[in-house]
Formats: C-alpha cells, structure tokens, sequence
C-alpha cells in the first residue's frame, strides 16, 4: 500500500521530502522509483516544504468563468511566487486546485482551512492581512521538523 | 414572563457552501441566543445538510413553519429568538426576494424550487446526517431488512433492474445489469477465491460538480444503505468509499455513519441475523481525474499510480485483486435503497422513457441562483437555466452551458429547449456526466472554455497512451496560438484531425472523451474560433492578447480607485478628473474593472 503510507507521512509532515520517501520505499520493500512513481501521480503530493498558510486558489469550472484566474495572478503578484511555490519567509504558499465543490460562490479560495468564497481581485491583500503573522498552523511545522 | 417558543427547530445548513459563507458562526450564535433566554432544551438548532440554493448562503429554516431566512449573519441570531421564536414575528430584512422584488417567507413560490423534484436529497436539509436516528426515523436501512428478510440477492438485482436505474456517473449504464454481471461471475483469483467486491465512486472529479459531495454530507446512511445492497446483490463481503481527499468533511461524514451502522449491527458479521457478512472501508483519492475511470480506481485502491487498464476483463469479472467489483457512482447508490423498499416505480414513474427517475445538478456559471439542484431527467435546458437557475446575472445573454465536465462538452442557446437526459445529450455531443452544469454568457469566450478544458485533461492524462498524451498536448499549443492571435485557418482542421486520433487511439474514457469540449465548441461556435483567426478578435473579450482596456473619460469621475489598484501603474490622471490608461504598460489583470464602482472601464 504506497498510497496509503505516502498519505500518512504527508499528513504527519506536511510534505514528502527525499529521505520520507526513500524510507517509505525501504519499509515496503519497493524500489524508490515505485514509491516516487505514485507519489507524483497524484496532485495531493507536495515535494516542497509548505508555508506556514497554504492559499489555495480553486481554478474549477465555475471559478474558471468567474475569472478564478485573475484571482490567482493577483496572489502571484502579491506574494511575488508562482502556483506551487513558498514566500522566502515562510510563511505562504501558494497552489492552483482543480475543484472544491462549492462552485455556486465561485470564484473560490481557501486558506488553511477556512472558504472565502465570492473573492475579487480586489480584496487579495486584505484577505492576506488576515493571516500574516499569525501562526495557525505553525506548531505543526515545528512538530514535523522535530520528527525529521 | 413565561418562553413559550413557536418554533421547535431550527435547521441550519452545515454544507461546505454555507459554511464558507459563515454558517457555523451563524449556528454557534443562534445556540447562545436561546440559551440565553432558556430555550436550548426547548428548541433545537440542527446542523443539516444543503438547502440547495447556495448563492443565498447561509440559509436556515425555522421549523415547523418553514420560514426560510437568507444570507443570516450571526448577529441576526437574537433577532430571530425573540421577535420569531418568541414573538411569532417573522423577520421581513431575512426573507428571499424574487427577481421581481417580491419577498416570500417559504420555499413555496420560489422559482428556484418550483421545478425540482427532491427525491435523492428528500433528507438532505431535514435531517441531521450524523445522527443516525434521524436517517432511521425516515425509512432509513427499512430498505436493506427487507432485502435480507424477504428477498434473495437475484431479486434484489432484479428490482433496481426493473426500475431502470442507469448510472448517474456518466455513461449511463444499467445499475441492475451491472449487479447481475458480477454476481455470476466466478471469483477464482489465486489468494481471493470466492471474494467480490463494491466500491462507491465518490472521486468527484468533475471540476464543476458538487452533487456527490453535499449528498454525502448531507445524507451519508444513504449511500452507505445503497452500497449494503450492493454488496448483497453482488455477493460481496467487503465494500469501500473511495472519496477524494479535498472532501474532508464529506469523508469525516461517511466514516462517522460507517461506525453507526457498525454499532447498530448494519455492517458487519451476521447482518440483521440474516447470515449476510459485510464490511465497508473509505479509500482516499489522492487528486487524479482519471481515478474517476474504473480500471483506474481500482489501481489506486489497490495503492498504486492511476494508470487505467484494458477492458476486457471488466471489473465485473476480475476486478479489485483479481475479483469480481461492481464501481458504482455515490448518486446510483443512493437510488438503491428506495427502489427496493417502494419498488421499482418509485424511479421510473418519473424521467423519460430510457432515461428514469430524478439527477441532480451542480448548477453553477453566470445564472443568477447557483446551487444543488434536483430535477426529473427529461427536463428543458430552458427550464433549468431560466426558471430554477432565474435567468442570467446582470441580465447579460446566455451563450452556452457546459454539461459533464471535461469529458461533456459545450450546448448552445440554440439548443436550449432540449430535454436534459442520456441521448439527447449525447446527440448534441455533451453528456449527462457526473451533473456539473456551468452556465456561460456573452463575457466567456468558446475558445477559452475549450483551452481550459483541453489544459485540465491534458495535465490529468496518465500519459499511457500516446494519442491521449501527446495529442492534447498538441491540440492545447494548437489552441495557446489560436489565442494569441497567432493562429491561422488551417489550424481548426488540424484540432479536428487530433481529435479524431485522440478518441480512437486512446485506452480509456479520459481519452476518448477528452476532445469534446473543442469539438462542440467546434461544432458550435466556428465563427468564434475564426474571429480569432482570421479578425484577430476574441468577441467574449476574454483572450489577453487580443484585448485592450480603456477608460470611458465622460463615465470616470477620476476617483483613483482604478489607478491605485493597477500592480503595474500603468493608470494615470490626477483626483477627479477622467483617467487614462498606458496601453504599453497595462498587464490586462482585469484589477481596475473589478475595482471601478462607476463601469468607465472599457475592454475591447
């Protein structure tokens, strides 16, 4: 089952780092490239260390027609990262979703773990505000990097 | 003064749609509102699941008078307890207004619910799903005792084939027929002999789609009812929900019913003292649209990449590990459990004649009410789009509907009159899909849904067949061109050359349904492809390359909202006088549209 334990080491760590997954392929019994193989697979896989808020834009459908892809440059510019990539600082990353199943408050984003639904362009650095420097989700990161 | 509350219950809607619109702060005020004036033991405030109408969110409904309050905020929660609850004084600012400024105090005359039949969701927003005597109290697992009383698994398989259930994931194949094909077949695998297995396919794939997740949220015995049936019909001993993992209240939902029915003894050993076995497990998807396929869900569960297989063997016959495995869609499943307890015309007293009983839809897009919504299968477009959905927003022109996702395709205004079922879909060159419905106005550009599309499928292709996995590629450069206005006639040809390649040459449904969202915007809108082409014009205004952004000088009143706004400072004028932008250095992001209050911005 390498799908199942690539899950709960991301959920424990945050992300699948080289050495999680070379120990995963040992423990199974399969090669790396195998458990590499199904890790990048699937886009629920991360290979970076993710920020302390993930900002997730939702590209689906109904977002895509409600211009979610407007939505999504204006975070690139004021984050000054790329989809997939992690501030300098730490503290946010940024990724492009395929569908979160609210569609009828599109566009939608999600932070962490929280909707915002109906975001204009406009609002992005006030949504940001929210969350800069406050550490949500910042005991995990330490956990994990204790763990590592 | 004595509380004599007038209301028993309040039901607030907990799906994922209301929730990010704050109705969990909606349901923890209304909790201390009534404790504050000693009501929490006399009124209940249940966390329900979808009302349906989204775009009003959050909504709660008073019980038993139906009264039915939009967009609450948690600082409307005393309002409610004491001028409603208490003073049997209904709250007029709350109530839904109709397009026609009318406010009504109930569902009842609501456009958006007039048409809807809700059969499949007839518990969803009643009940509270994580209780399990509330899904007992209304026929819940009533259906699954009468099959293993009074009914052998043939039979079982017999009925919901008598009903003509087909499957509400896409291809529309016989739900019972699929039953029977595994229950005959042999399970003779090396280390598995006599095992059989169902799964439940709620890998919601479908970018547009929500139904599977709020029927799982909103009634997750249901589905699971359906999946015991199954099992039994097929023979089974063990089922598994596999459910994609950007669900997480959905899953956290369907593993909390599975414990229930493990403690109330409709799983496991000697079910219902009828000797029948069965086991249920939930499987996360990972994120990959081609898990939708079977051959490829099956590779997953079985923990490894994705990469659909040849059929035949169809999983009916060696399925999971080898064994026979009956895949069937979360909405299927939920139509088991009442066909076997009212019988088969509980279904198919309702639909068309090869298209029974009811789907239900993600309606989604440019129409003014957005949400879940539930109707006979056979219903117009029109329907659909101006009576439940109210019409288009900003009272802009319908352009198309895109049905099923990246594997439907694209249906024209032209068209809107068509019945929403299997062939006639099929026909136009869309599909029912999964039920995503993404309503399109004059603003959306055909050439654009078709690039998005194409770029989904494209970076979801498994890469196994090179048809599939070079051909979109090519398609999407084809179409990257095209939108840049570097495209040239021969180029559409081209489009419909690789399509045809694509769908013959590819292994599985992701392949060969992967060039329809360009082929029906082909078919359909031809001219608009040769806009781009021949005029160099994106008449939806959409495609950046062909498009400038200007300011109206007699609509701006030179408020700055614009220029500061623009991450590229390409706006100039000073405080209240008319504005203007610097072609050269404009990034077309569409900032100072969104930010002007008075439409002076102009894209051509």
């Amino acid at each position: 089952m390498v799908l199942a334990a690539l899950q709960a080491v991301q959920d424990a760590h945050g992300y699948l780092s080289p050495e999680s997954v070379q120990a995963i392929a040992e423990y199974l019994g399969v090669s790396q490239n195998e458990a590499y193989g199904v890790a990048s697979f699937y886009a629920q896989f991360k290979f970076i260390r993710p920020g302390r808020h993930a900002v997730k834009v939702c590209q689906g459908t109904a977002c895509h027609v409600r211009r979610s892809d407007l939505v999504l440059e204006a975070f690139e510019r004021e984050l000054g990262i790329e989809n997939g990539q992690t501030t300098a600082d730490g503290e946010f990353s940024l990724e492009r979703v395929a569908c979160f199943g609210c569609c009828a408050l599109a566009p939608v984003v999600v932070v962490d773990e929280d909707v915002h639904a109906r975001v204009r362009m406009t609002g992005v650095k006030r949504l940001l505000k929210k969350y800069t420097g406050t550490g949500r989700s910042s005991e995990k990161l330490v956990a994990s990097e204790s763990d590592n | 003064m004595d509380n004599h509350p007038l209301i028993n219950c309040i039901a607030v809607c907990s799906d994922s749609g209301c929730l990010s619109g704050g109705g969990e702060a909606v349901r923890t005020a209304l909790v201390a509102a009534l404790e504050r004036k000693g009501l929490a033991q006399q009124v209940e405030v249940r966390a329900t699941g979808c009302f349906g109408f989204c775009e009003q969110g959050p909504i709660i409904i008073t019980r038993p008078d139906q009264t039915f309050y939009v967009r609450v905020k948690p600082q409307d929660a005393d309002a409610i307890v004491t001028q409603h609850i208490l003073g049997g004084k209904i709250i007029d600012r709350l109530l839904y207004r109709d397009a026609a400024g009318v406010k009504l105090p109930t569902t009842e005359g609501m456009g958006f619910y007039a048409k809807q039949r809700r059969r499949i969701l007839r518990r969803v927003g009643e009940i509270d799903p994580e209780q399990i005597d509330h899904y007992l109290a209304t026929d819940g697992y009533r259906a699954l005792e009468k099959a293993l009383k009074t009914m052998t698994p043939e039979s079982v398989a017999d009925e919901v084939e008598r009903s003509g259930l087909r499957g509400r994931g896409g291809a529309g194949f016989p739900t019972g027929r699929k039953w029977r094909m595994a229950r005959i077949a042999p399970s003779n695998s090396k280390e598995m002999a006599g095992r059989k297995f169902v799964i439940c396919n709620a890998d919601e794939g479908d970018p547009g789609a929500f139904m599977n997740r709020s029927l799982l949220e909103g009634d997750p015995h249901a589905v699971l009812e359906g999946l015991i049936l199954a099992g039994y019909a097929v023979g089974a001993q063990q089922g598994y929900v596999y459910i994609r993992a950007e669900y997480p209240r959905a899953v956290r939902k369907i593993e909390k019913a599975i414990r229930q029915a493990y403690e109330r003894g409709f799983l496991g050993k000697n079910i219902l003292a009828s000797g029948f076995d069965f086991d249920v497990e939930t499987r996360l998807g990972a994120g990959a649209f081609v898990c939708g396929e079977e051959t490829a869900l099956l590779q997953s569960i079985e923990g490894r990449r994705g990469n659909p297989t040849p059929r035949p063997p169809f999983p009916a016959q060696k399925g999971l590990w080898g064994c026979p495995t009956t895949i069937n869609n979360v909405e299927t499943l939920a139509n088991a459990a009442p066909i076997v307890l009212y019988g088969a015309d509980w279904l198919n007293s309702t639909g068309t004649e090869t298209s029974k009983g009811t789907k239900t839809f993600a309606l989604a897009g440019k129409v003014r009410n957005t949400g879940l919504i539930e109707v006979p299968l056979g219903i117009s477009l029109r329907e659909v789009i101006y009576e439940i959905g109210g019409g288009i927003q900003n009272d802009k022109t319908f352009k198309l509907v895109q049905i099923g996702g990246p594997s439907g395709g694209c249906v024209p205004a032209e068209h809107i009159d068509k019945p929403l079922d299997y062939e006639s879909l099929r026909a136009l060159g869309a599909m029912v899909g999964s039920g995503g419905l993404v309503v399109m106005d004059e603003d959306n550009c055909a050439v654009d849904v078709a690039h998005y599309f194409l770029s989904f499928i494209q970076a979801e292709s498994c890469g196994k067949c090179p048809p599939c996995r070079l051909g979109t590629l090519q398609m999407l450069h084809i179409l990257d061109r095209i939108r840049q206005g570097e495209g040239e006639a021969e180029d559409l040809n081209r489009l419909l050359t690789l399509a045809d390649a694509i769908q013959k040459g590819s292994l599985c449904g992701l392949g060969q349904t992967a060039p329809n969202p360009v082929l029906t915007t082909l078919r359909y809108f031809r001219h608009e492809y040769e806009a781009h082409v021949i005029e160099k014009r994106c008449p939806g205004r959409v495609c950046k390359s062909l498009i400038t952004y200007s300011v109206q000088s007699d609509r701006c009143n030179g408020c700055t909202l614009c220029a500061r706004a623009c991450p590229a400072e390409a706006i100039l004028g000073d405080l209240k006088q008319p504005h203007s932008i610097v072609i050269e250095k404009c990034l077309r992001c569409g900032a100072c549209l969104d930010a002007c209050n008075r439409d002076a911005i102009l894209v051509n």
